[in-house]
């Protein structure tokens, strides 16, 4: 956190006018920064000139608190590493211990990781879509879009008895096993959503309106996208077709069959703000798709490894990734063998895209900027962390 | 190209601060000395053979024991899909290294992150101001021996235990 800006003041402006560059303040308290989060906004007139983040305000030291609390101990709050998909981030942090301690996952359980994870991902995503839309003035389609995220919440309760901070994953495992007739249910629940993207598709993806607010706007090109680290669907909003699940296989991902969407400037610019809408809206699909192989070819078996309740890994570094919603999320643990880690460092999808708001606000509207940091799928405390 | 390879090129231009080992894995591990970080980061993204173009992670770790900072470069190649991990070590006391925020921009905000929680100093970077911890905190809160404040700006930072145990 930092307030210390430079301002310049007066300049001449065209047929010699002074004009006077302008400092607004966006935040932290502020319905469209997905959390909170401030910007230092550089306007001349209507273009911004930079719009400076300033983060921090969500720090609660998770990584410290990994050193303090030990490996089993650390999983409930890796879920409040990014509690918009909780899923993702066990199966990190999970993944990481399993790598330090050489501890092999049974297949029910990668099956279960993999539901409960893509689960997570599309009840994320339904959150970024309509927050996308209600950013940009459309409230309607974001009360499609919680309605059914709260099925899919309900769905992860009875999963794990939890509605957002689920705790589900274990070191070797999951918690606990799929309750009875949940395949089905499950199944039936995705019956009936998968017409219901089409409908949203139509209330507003192709929606003139909707498609020039976000068309053209923050182009951001591969090389681009690249040199910032973006990752997930920002990186395959600029066209580059990279996916954990799929460039470096982990759990039970190889065995099932999915597509990897990417942008292709449809309505506009390739990489800008619509193609990284898409490409989330893509990606619920190729979700289902997933869900719907691993709930009818799930194994039997029990779902996590015997593992020693004190949990001490052999001395050793690992920096492992999952494809989180976000995008590529890595978890980099150290371990001295004793019961508690050395360090861990978690860089996470949105902190990338924030450092890329500097650059990318050079030129663009104000109002342009609400479209920016939503399109990039920006939330809060996985930054600060 | 593979691990092996990579470390090759990297001892063929810098024998003197590339280790002649490394460590095979997922991230082939190579130790290279602080000061010429820089340099050996700037080849590996030069390089068209090696072509790093994404730095996808930077991270300190505090070596009390040893008295070291050690700090880890997790570099990706997105053109030839091969992975890295750096390795060099700062001494605790003074910990410095070279920036590398002019080859990768995300360097910015991870080497002010390195700063703000474990305190080592990026020189030549442009900017390099806390970035989570409030401006005016004091001390590195990830350094092994931080003691956290009884206080902050008059709020005290200590809780009596509800269970009055």
């Amino acid at each position: 956190m930092s307030h210390a800006i430079d301002i310049d003041l007066h300049r001449e402006g065209p047929g010699g006018l002074e004009t006077e560059e302008m400092t607004l303040n966006m935040g932290p308290q502020h319905p469209s920064t997905h959390g909170v989060l401030r910007f230092v906004v550089k306007a001349d007139g209507e273009v911004m000139r930079r719009a400076i983040p300033d983060i921090g305000y969500l720090h609660r030291s998770i990584e410290k608190i990994a050193e303090k609390v030990g490996y089993h101990g650390f999983m409930p709050y890796t879920d409040r590493v990014d509690y918009v998909s909780a899923m993702q981030c066990n199966q990190g942090w999970a993944m990481a211990c399993e790598k330090l301690a050489g501890i092999e996952v049974p297949r029910r359980g990668e099956y279960c990781r993999v539901i409960a994870s893509e689960f997570g991902r599309i009840a994320s995503h339904l959150i970024s879509v309509g927050a996308t839309g209600m950013d940009m003035g459309a409230i309607t389609p974001f009360t499609h879009a919680i309605r059914e995220r709260e099925y899919i919440n309900d769905i992860l309760e009875e999963l794990c008895g939890a509605r957002l901070t689920f705790n589900y994953m274990r070191i070797g495992g999951c918690a606990w096993d799929l309750p009875p007739g949940f395949a089905k249910r499950a199944i039936a629940y995705l019956d009936r959503f998968e017409p219901l993207i089409d409908e949203y598709d139509e209330l507003i993806s192709f929606n003139k309106i909707y498609v020039e607010r976000l068309a053209n706007v923050a182009p951001i090109t591969p090389e681009r996208a690249i040199s910032w680290n973006l990752v997930g669907p920002n990186l395959r909003g600029s066209g580059v077709r990279y996916d954990v699940r799929r460039d470096v296989p982990y759990s039970a991902y190889p065995e099932f069959e999915f597509d990897v969407p990417v942008g292709t400037g449809e309505r506009g610019t390739l990489g800008d703000c619509y193609d990284r809408y898409m490409v989330r809206m893509r990606e619920i699909r190729q979700s289902c798709r997933i869900l719907r192989q691993a709930l009818e070819g799930i194994p039997a078996g029990p779902v996590v490894a015997k593992v020693p309740r004190t949990f001490k890994p052999a001395p050793g570094a690992v920096h492992v990734r999952v494809e989180a919603s976000r995008g590529d999320m890595g978890w980099f643990a150290v371990s001295d063998g004793t019961a508690f880690p050395v360090r861990v460092h978690i860089r996470t999808g949105s902190y990338a895209a924030m450092a890329a708001i500097e650059e990318l606000s050079k030129g663009l509207m104000i109002a342009d900027l609400v479209a920016v940091i939503a399109s990039l799928d920006i939330v809060a405390p996985e930054v600060d962390r | 190209m593979d691990a092996d390879g990579i470390h090759r090129a990297l001892r063929e231009k810098f024998a003197g601060a590339v280790d002649p080992d490394w460590v095979a894995g997922e991230w082939p591990i190579v130790t290279v000395g602080s000061a010429s970080v820089a340099e050996v980061c700037r080849l590996l993204r030069d390089e068209p053979a090696l072509g790093f173009d994404c730095l996808s992670n930077l991270s300190g770790v505090d070596r009390k024991d040893d008295d070291r900072i050690e700090v880890w470069y997790h570099l990706l190649s997105y053109r030839h899909r091969h992975q890295v991990a750096l390795r060099t070590t700062t001494p605790r006391l003074d910990p410095v290294l070279p920036t590398v925020s002019h080859l990768w921009p995300i360097a910015n905000w991870l080497e002010r992150e390195c700063w703000d929680l474990l305190g080592v100093r990026f020189v030549d970077h442009p900017d390099l101001r806390r970035l989570l911890m409030p401006e005016d905190w004091v001390g590195h809160p990830l350094r092994k021996d931080f003691v956290e404040p009884d206080e902050y700006h008059g709020i005290s930072t200590r809780r009596e235990s509800l269970l009055k145990l």
